[in-house]
């Protein structure tokens, strides 16, 4: 038995990891130019194309977007859970804690997912194994990289589903998933992304199959376990909304690209880039009751045909002639006296038109 | 649970008096028995009332159907025409087909499993077109075909294995007899479990595994085979009761004395006795088969509860 078992699971793990040579500023997780594309019996489909973001420790950043803007591929690729084939990493890093995931050996992706890196999915229903208890399958974290014994890894899946809130937990812990609620199998879920305290939790719309209600106190838990734990986590959403309470930071992708990326607050309130507008937009509000609910015209593109230049343009009411023909890349957005807006970045030729409109 | 069992044990007896009151008035249609037993020659009257009094055969049918499960449940099975007491020829037989099932169960199994899931893993490559066409191939040929040309080459020509199998029921004469009677039914489960498998492998339940850093073994055999073979079991345990009986053919190319070769002398003969007792174990033996299965499926999957 490790010597990390002996440690509760509701303590804080107490070595910080790289200390002293300033490592700890280092952002946790930074995705370099990433590239991945699905190569499909009707073309290569270019998924993610050249996406840029940073985790660090305790921070939140929530990937915005549409079905099919790569969000979740992006997250995959860091995961190293791509199907592939079809989906191929083409380029790019993916560095975790100062070292580049793409160039590890299977085996060590392999132990470093879960125990580090964890993620929460979806459709907790579909996504826990219908057959297995979820004792068993919280237990499994624990025996497969802790090499713990069976009682002790049902004493300690009993432990993480007390640490999630899951009431009679001892006497839940034989239970198979189809006998919870959908909230309390998001819970469990959380759980088990939790299990081995990792450094970096992705969250995959956590929140999306649930009722609103039950949406919140998913929420609400995943984000008071993060402070206590001061993890890093990736929340994608295509929920407007989900997004505001909890996260630091926000990166919106369209077609495999991040568009804009800026603090939460500023997203809201200040919009540099046209898709973000249009997303705002888009939201019913109880002040335009009656009138006819804003929507972004056309469709997102085929991914095996994105359109030349912005990929944006032929649904974006600023499009010019340029839009057509370059790729906008990620400008730095400041104030009109020049002065920069941290953290802010528009790929769209016209932000700053865009920013003033607000 | 067995408040279940219960019913479905209760429920077995109309079918299991359906069975083998339909089965015992086939035989009896078959024609009078005991012309059959004189052959060409007329039976001498005398004699053939004789035999008719002893087997109740004046009696009508279901006076006859009567009696004889009377005395079926004093374990008393009746005797043949030849005077063999059919309890006997059942405890000759049945243990030789039981070797002869488990040994082509096995393979069954072990094959069909290993190969639908090394194809479904594989799905689209060499491996799997392989094992696809291998199995079509397989189901299309009859088992006689396939039985005399294992049994000549294995058997004769290159003296691998003993051509027959006789009155020396071993492990090592059954195998090639084994190979031949699961052959269909393995290519069955193959592809059984090859459409499972690739039905499941991209099941979100199998993502979860390999995101928590499971190894490779643990996520196929743990989750996703686990998950696949519920379908697959059921097909195997009526197949148990299909190997049991059917085994006829089999039987008959290797010259294993069980329980097809006897079902075929009672019937070839019209004993009704044999044909009648062989049948009414081999009903029990598929009720008893069908009941493991849909308790074994509780056990696979969680989902089910009888009550």
């Amino acid at each position: 038995m490790s010597s990390s078992m002996t440690t509760g699971v509701s303590s804080r793990k107490a070595d910080p990891r790289g200390s002293g040579t300033g490592v700890e500023d280092a952002p946790l997780l930074q995705v370099r130019d990433l590239h991945v594309e699905f190569r499909t019996r009707d073309g290569v489909a270019r998924a993610v194309n050249g996406v840029d973001y940073s985790v660090r420790a305790g921070e939140t950043i929530a990937i915005l977007g549409e079905s099919g803007s790569g969000k979740s591929v992006t997250a995959q690729a860091v995961m190293g859970i791509l199907d592939s084939p079809p989906g191929f990493v083409t380029g790019g890093e993916i560095l975790f804690k100062g070292r580049d995931l793409l160039k590890l050996g299977q085996d060590e992706r392999r132990k470093i997912r879960g125990s580090q890196l964890a993620m929460i999915f979806q459709d907790a229903l579909s996504s826990l194994n219908p057959v297995h208890s979820v004792g068993y399958q919280l237990g499994e974290m624990f025996r497969v990289h802790r090499d713990a014994s069976r009682k002790e890894a049902k004493a300690r899946a009993v432990e993480l589903m007390d640490r999630v809130r899951i009431p009679a937990a001892k006497e839940r812990v034989n239970d198979y998933p189809h006998q919870f609620s959908g909230g309390m199998r998001q819970r469990i879920m959380i759980a088990m992304a939790l299990a081995l305290e990792p450094d970096l939790i992705i969250a995959d719309e956590p929140t999306t199959a649930l009722d609103v209600t039950v949406q919140a106190q998913v929420m609400e838990l995943l984000a008071e376990l993060q402070a206590e734990y001061n993890m890093g986590l990736i929340l994608i959403t295509h929920d407007l909304g989900v997004v505001a309470d909890v996260a630091d930071k926000i990166a919106v992708m369209y077609a495999g690209r991040i568009v804009e990326t800026a603090p939460v607050h500023e997203l809201y309130a200040r919009p540099a880039h046209p898709y973000t507008r249009g997303l705002l937009d888009s939201i019913p509000r109880l002040d335009q009751k009656g009138q006819e609910l804003y929507a972004i015209k056309g469709l997102p593109p085929n991914l095996l045909r994105i359109p030349k230049g912005c990929a944006f343009n032929p649904r974006c009411p600023r499009a010019q002639e340029i839009c057509r023909q370059e790729v906008p890349k990620l400008f730095q957005v400041t104030e009109d006296d020049g002065t920069e807006l941290a953290g802010r970045g528009s790929a769209c030729f016209f932000w700053k038109e865009t920013l003033h409109d607000a | 649970m067995g408040r279940y069992v219960i019913r479905r044990l209760l429920q077995m007896i109309p079918v299991f008096i359906g069975t083998t009151f339909l089965i015992f008035v086939m035989v009896h249609a078959l024609g009078d028995p005991v012309n059959a037993l004189f052959g060409d020659r007329a039976p001498d009257p005398a004699v053939a009332e004789k035999i008719r009094e002893q087997y109740n055969l004046n009696d009508p049918l279901w006076l006859q159907y009567l009696k004889y499960m009377g005395k079926l449940f004093r374990w008393d099975f009746g005797t043949t025409f030849s005077g063999q007491s059919v309890t006997s020829l059942l405890a000759t037989a049945f243990p030789t087909t039981l070797k002869l099932t488990a040994v082509a169960f096995t393979i069954e199994v072990i094959f069909g499993i290993g190969l639908g899931l090394l194809s479904g893993l594989r799905r689209g490559r060499v491996a799997d077109n392989s094992v696809l066409i291998l199995t079509l191939v397989v189901i299309s040929i009859p088992t006689f075909v396939t039985g005399y040309v294992l049994q000549y080459l294995v058997g004769v020509k290159w003296g691998a294995a003993p051509a027959t199998v006789g009155d020396q029921v071993t492990l090592d004469r059954l195998i090639l007899p084994g190979v031949v009677l699961a052959s269909v039914s393995l290519a069955y489960v193959a592809r059984l479990t090859r459409t499972t498998v690739v039905e499941n492998v991209r099941a979100d339940y199998v993502r979860t595994a390999v995101a928590k850093g499971l190894p490779r073994r643990r996520v196929v055999v743990n989750h996703l085979l686990r998950n696949s073979l519920i379908p697959v079991v059921t097909f195997l345990g009526t197949d148990l009761g299909a190997l049991m009986g059917g085994a006829l053919v089999t039987e008959r190319i290797f010259n294993i004395h069980g329980v097809g070769y006897y079902l075929y002398q009672g019937i070839v003969r019209q004993n009704s006795n044999t044909v009648v007792g062989f049948v009414t174990i081999l009903v029990i033996i598929y009720l008893a088969a069908n009941l493991l299965v849909d308790l074994l499926y509780a056990v696979l999957d969680p989902r089910i509860r009888y009550a």
